[in-house]
């Protein structure tokens, strides 16, 4: 940074706190991580092994089959919160948005509630909701003649994970709603006015109008569930414990990382497989990351006001 | 459009916004009014208010007597305002740096900054807690507000600076004139004009390090510093057979940040429609 002029000392001190904290307790450790994921404990000693940690992860059959699950659990995780959490909020979003719309604040304040509760409420409240033992789904079910459908959808493994997935649908369905609804409220009135004299209102208007103006903040609302989908823990690990149960069936790549770098039961932890988890978890986000800014950003078209 | 038609739409949307308004708001209201009875009226009749005959307290006698909630939601509190403190300056700072100066490695310190809200912090759990074990940090609320300071950074810097470009020049130039030095400007004159901004960063930056378990449970799991998050975590697991013991937890870990939410819900909400529309 040496200049004709002087040193400019206020902006390094400026840049200097946020730098030096960010990469001290972030990129370093990140780095570290992912080098850690290249050594392991060879007679007790810590030595460098290449590959050989992925190796395992991909090659030896109970690794890599627990890494599978968790990946095909969490993609499957991923998909739930894009079919249901992301339509239902431009839905909210756009029902809110209506012009006129009485007690809309209310409505905002009461849907947005959900996000801010922890993941140990959340979980632990769905949790007494569906128990068979309360009885409170079960018999709301009954009022309306479908008792019938009730199973205990957190025990089964068929159901669990879709059921948990809808549970952080529920929880953070506020998100998207509140970005896409900032998003029709920055469209200009002249735009709906114009589209309005040419007699294309309600639905339609939504259709043709409004959505593809507001395509860059739902795309931006996907690449956000995406790092948060195959970061999360917290749910499954409050409400199924870190075995994720029953069987595995909710195991995410979160939860797999844990129990691996931390031990469960007789199993010790390991932090290098732990690391080795860690890097591919990096490397999915960064290729999923990379698919969102190289192939759908550069596409969206962008309006100017 | 007429006006048949237009009420008959406007009944539609409330009746859906409604709907959802219950399935968001039913299972608070299960838990708070559940958390209120005796254990014989919570099986009997899950979905009555309390009256005067199930009215009963005992679950929050539990929890008070056995869990040190006081001391977790204490933790939580200093977590969360040193870590938004420190995000809100330095990120301010960063912003203010990147956004007013030209200099040689402008755009890629930008870019490095940028980095972490893409790359989960969590991913280097495994290098974080050998650093915090090497320095001695584990188990003090230091190694959370540390933590939490980095995630929450590349985040703010990237929205404050997006503002601070929309900060007159005019003004930062009069003010210079005026023979203010750049921290004066920076303080008196920037910073109480991104206070929308800062509001925006400061709701995403609270919610997440309120509601974490990750980092609370790896980094500071021990009894004098658990935040609520973990606290309440732990009591549920240990009194899973108490009903009473657990709604009782369940609803001093939401009132509070209901009541919270409900005072600031208005600063909240316009600080996120603020932030998306640029």
């Amino acid at each position: 940074m040496a200049r004709r002029k002087a040193f400019r000392w206020h902006i390094a001190v400026f840049l200097a706190p946020a730098v030096l904290v960010y990469t001290a307790i972030m990129i370093v450790p990140l780095i570290g991580t992912l080098n850690l994921s290249l050594f392991g404990l060879v007679e007790g000693s810590r030595v460098f092994v290449g590959l050989r940690n992925f190796a395992i992860l991909f090659g030896d059959p109970r690794w890599s089959a627990a890494f599978w699950n968790a990946l095909g659990n969490n993609a499957w995780f991923f998909l739930v919160h894009m079919l249901v959490q992301n339509p239902v909020g431009i839905l909210l979003a756009a029902l809110l948005s209506s012009p006129r719309l009485r007690m809309a604040a209310f409505y905002r304040t009461a849907i947005f509630v959900p996000t801010i509760l922890s993941f140990v409420i959340v979980g632990f409240v769905w949790k007494l909701i569906l128990s068979p033992i309360w009885g409170i789904a079960p018999n709301m079910l009954d009022a309306v003649g479908l008792r019938g459908l009730f199973a205990p959808w957190l025990g089964r493994e068929e159901y669990a994970l879709t059921t948990l997935a809808l549970i952080s649908v529920w929880q953070f369905v506020g998100i998207p709603m509140m970005l896409i609804y900032a998003a029709l409220l920055s469209i200009p009135d002249e735009v709906i006015e114009a589209a309005e004299m040419d007699g294309v209102t309600g639905w339609s208007q939504f259709w043709k109008i409004k959505l593809p103006l507001i395509l860059p903040s739902i795309g931006i609302i996907s690449v956000l569930t995406f790092v948060g989908n195959f970061n999360a823990f917290d749910l499954v690990y409050v409400s199924q414990g870190a075995l994720a149960g029953p069987n595995y069936a909710t195991d995410i790549l979160g939860t797999f990382l844990y129990r691996t770098f931390f031990g469960f039961q007789l199993q010790l932890g390991d932090p290098h497989m732990g690391a080795t988890i860690a890097t591919a978890m990096f490397g999915i986000i960064l290729v999923g990351v990379c698919i969102y800014l190289f192939a759908i950003q550069t596409r969206l078209r962008r309006y100017q006001f | 459009m007429s006006a048949r038609h237009s009420t008959a739409r406007s009944i539609a949307a409330h009746a859906i916004l409604i709907l959802y308004t219950v399935i968001a708001l039913f299972p608070v209201f299960v838990i708070v009014v559940n958390s209120l009875k005796s254990r014989r009226a919570i099986f009997a009749e899950p979905l009555a208010l309390p009256t005067r005959e199930t009215f009963d307290l005992v679950g929050y006698r539990t929890v008070l007597a056995q869990g040190d909630f006081l001391q977790y939601f204490q933790n939580s509190m200093i977590v969360t305002c040193a870590s938004l403190f420190f995000v809100l300056l330095f990120g301010a700072m960063a912003a203010f740096a990147l956004s007013e100066y030209r200099f040689r490695g402008n755009a890629l310190m930008g870019l490095y900054l940028a980095l972490g809200i893409m790359i989960p912090i969590r991913l280097g759990t495994v290098a974080i807690l050998q650093m915090m074990v090497a320095s001695g940090l584990v188990n003090t609320l230091t190694a959370l507000i540390l933590v939490y300071t980095a995630q929450g950074l590349p985040l703010a810097v990237f929205i404050l600076s997006e503002f601070m470009r929309g900060v007159s020049d005019d003004l930062k130039n009069a003010g210079r004139i005026d023979g203010l030095s750049e921290y004066t400007i920076f303080f008196r004159l920037v910073l109480p004009l991104v206070r929308p901004a800062m509001a925006t960063v400061a709701v995403f930056t609270m919610i997440p390090i309120w509601n974490d378990l990750w980092f609370p449970l790896i980094l500071a799991p021990s009894e004098a510093t658990k935040t609520i998050t973990l606290g309440s975590q732990v009591f549920i697991g240990q009194f899973v057979t108490n009903w009473n013991a657990v709604l009782a937890a369940l609803g001093l870990a939401i009132v509070p940040v209901l009541i919270l939410y409900l005072i600031f819900s208005r600063q909240l909400i316009r600080g996120i429609t603020a932030g998306a529309v640029k």
